[in-house]
């Protein structure tokens, strides 16, 4: 009991993290038609940033070091996003094929000079001492930053249904996503809700990176990719283009994993989220949220 | 700016791919009441509303009131005061009526919900339900709805409104287009013939992407003629 309840909670943050990374990439797939293959990079330089600005602090001011990190992290991500989409995004308006390669070739760039500045080994990363301990739970000790990070992305997830249901911005990036030159036609300037979602997904992304330094308690260079690519699977289940999509589908692929790492083999889980994207496309072609056709 | 003239197109060039869609094509609509602009199936109405837009790409000048618009891009093209209700309606199906509205508000406009609502109550009855479950009439309630809403629209492009419709909804669109007139210019795309005859005054014709015809409604449809060599069919 006690390990389903922990395989459970560990699932639930691995997926908590999935979504901070997929909701963005969803919502700039829906209005942008852009694979942004630079969230990743997103990720691992708010997440170093995020160190750089820790380390430079005092040393056993472990809250203040952390939360000024999570700042850093947000603000870097949200920066980086933005001008990822002004400068290279941008000019490459329409032409699709150029903007995915654009997104590849920042994403192995950064990638190779955070190895470069950093070194590839793992960065021990300082935290609270709140958040190397662990509460009980239904007879588990659940890690303290498990339950940190769900909380954190739920609050996420409600914020962005806010924006998205509330807000004008809101309701231009929904009805964007529908049909972006009807939006136009009715003489609103979609380019600033493109740069907005560039911006808030960048902020998510940061904001997983600096949680997944606490989670698994190390950076390093290679992380982004590999969340990446888990990331675009929820986004695919989900229903592309689609927040709460992808908020379920994060959930469902953190928990396969996790439970089919632990009780079959190491890897298989990983496996097993494949299969379940093939299976998930063959009876839903749009995704949960999307139309099955 | 000539007297009375509102929109002004010029030797409207569109290419889409190999194909030169539009060639050479020059009207003029003045200003107040509907004018038609008409043709058979295929001869570029649909893509000379796009083309003053700015949704396809073109060359050759459009100025409205005076003021030439193709150097800007499409939202600025619409702020200046065009409003647009596509052929196939474009109602954001996932937003509810309401949304779709506010949606189309533009801020700085005078609104007129007022208007709206008196030309398509349903629309009110029906605010928080999404678009994409509405009826063909209903959704081109919405689209209408959006265009006349912002009251510094001064001239609103429609095309085929009566598409696919109901006689009844045809009656009930026919009605709104004429009560829109009151209050801004329309150029409008209709198939209807029979529609087109009760609302136009002027109209231009379209032949294979150019001009064939510019006139008076009475001249075309009076003589079946004319009338079957532009349109296909003699309208009685
Ligand atoms: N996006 C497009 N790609 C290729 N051809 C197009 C496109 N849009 C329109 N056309 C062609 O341009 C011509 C005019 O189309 P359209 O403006 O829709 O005509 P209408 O509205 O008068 O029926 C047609 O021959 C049509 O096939
Ligand atoms: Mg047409």
């Amino acid at each position: 009991m006690s390990t389903v309840a922990l395989l459970a909670i560990t699932g639930l943050g691995l997926g908590a993290l999935y979504f901070l990374i997929a909701a963005g990439l969803s919502l700039i797939w829906g209005l942008m038609r852009v694979l942004n293959f630079a969230h990743g990079a997103f990720f691992t330089v708010a997440a170093y940033a995020g160190w750089v600005a820790s380390e430079a602090l005092p040393a056993d001011a472990l809250w203040l070091r952390w939360l000024v990190s999570l700042v850093v992290g947000i603000v870097v991500g949200a920066l980086f996003a933005t001008l990822t989409e002004t400068i290279l995004i941008r000019p490459l308006y329409a032409r699709h094929i150029g903007q995915v390669l654009v997104t590849v070739g920042l994403a192995l760039a950064t990638i190779a000079l955070v190895e470069g500045g950093f070194g590839s080994d793992p960065r021990k990363i300082a935290l609270p001492e709140w958040m190397t301990a662990t509460t009980k739970l239904a007879g588990a000790a659940i890690p303290n930053t498990r339950l940190l990070v769900i909380a954190i992305a739920a609050l996420v997830l409600a914020l962005l249904l806010y924006f998205l249901q509330r807000t004008r911005y809101g309701l231009i990036v929904r009805a964007g996503v529908e049909n972006r030159a009807m939006v136009m036609a009715l003489g609103i300037d979609v380019q600033k809700a493109f740069t907005l979602v560039f911006a808030i997904g960048g902020m998510a992304a940061g904001l997983a990176g600096v949680l997944a330094a606490a989670y698994y308690g190390t950076i390093d260079p290679g992380r982004g990719t590999a969340m990446l690519i888990f990331a675009f699977i929820v986004v695919v289940i989900g229903g592309l283009g689609s927040v709460t999509g992808s908020a379920i589908a994060a959930v469902i692929v953190g928990l396969v994993q996790q439970f089919l790492n632990f009780y079959a083999a190491a890897g298989v889980g990983d496996f097993a989220v494949i299969l379940l994207l093939a299976g998930v496309l063959l009876v839903r072609p749009g995704g949960l949220a999307g139309s099955s056709t | 700016m000539n007297d009375g003239v509102l929109l002004d197109v010029r030797n409207l060039d569109v290419f889409i791919g190999e194909s030169h869609i539009l060639q050479n094509v020059s009207f003029q609509v003045r200003e107040g009441g509907i004018t038609g602009l008409l043709g058979r199936n295929g001869v570029g109405k649909t893509t000379t509303l796009r083309g003053i837009l700015g949704l396809v790409r073109r060359t050759g000048s459009v100025t409205l009131a005076g003021d030439e618009l193709t150097a800007l891009d499409v939202p600025q093209v619409v702020r200046r005061g065009v409003g647009y209700v596509p052929e196939d309606r474009d109602v954001f199906g996932g937003l509810t009526v309401d949304e779709n509205l506010r949606l189309a508000e533009r801020p700085g406009s005078p609104l007129r919900y007022e208007l709206v609502y008196d030309l398509f109550p349903e629309l009110r009855t029906r605010g928080a339900q999404r678009a994409g479950t509405l009826s063909g009439g209903q959704q081109q309630m919405v689209a209408l709805a959006r265009a006349l809403l912002n009251a510094d629209n001064r001239i609103l492009l429609i095309d085929e409104p009566t598409k696919g419709l109901a006689p009844l909804v045809v009656g009930l669109v026919t009605n709104a287009l004429k009560r829109a007139a009151e209050v801004a210019t329309i150029l409008l795309v209709e198939q209807n013939l029979a529609v087109a005859h009760k609302l136009v005054r002027d109209v231009i014709v379209l032949d294979q992407g150019q001009v064939g015809f510019i006139g008076n409604v009475e001249q075309l449809m009076g003589d079946p003629a004319l009338a079957r060599k532009h349109l296909g069919v003699a309208h009685g």
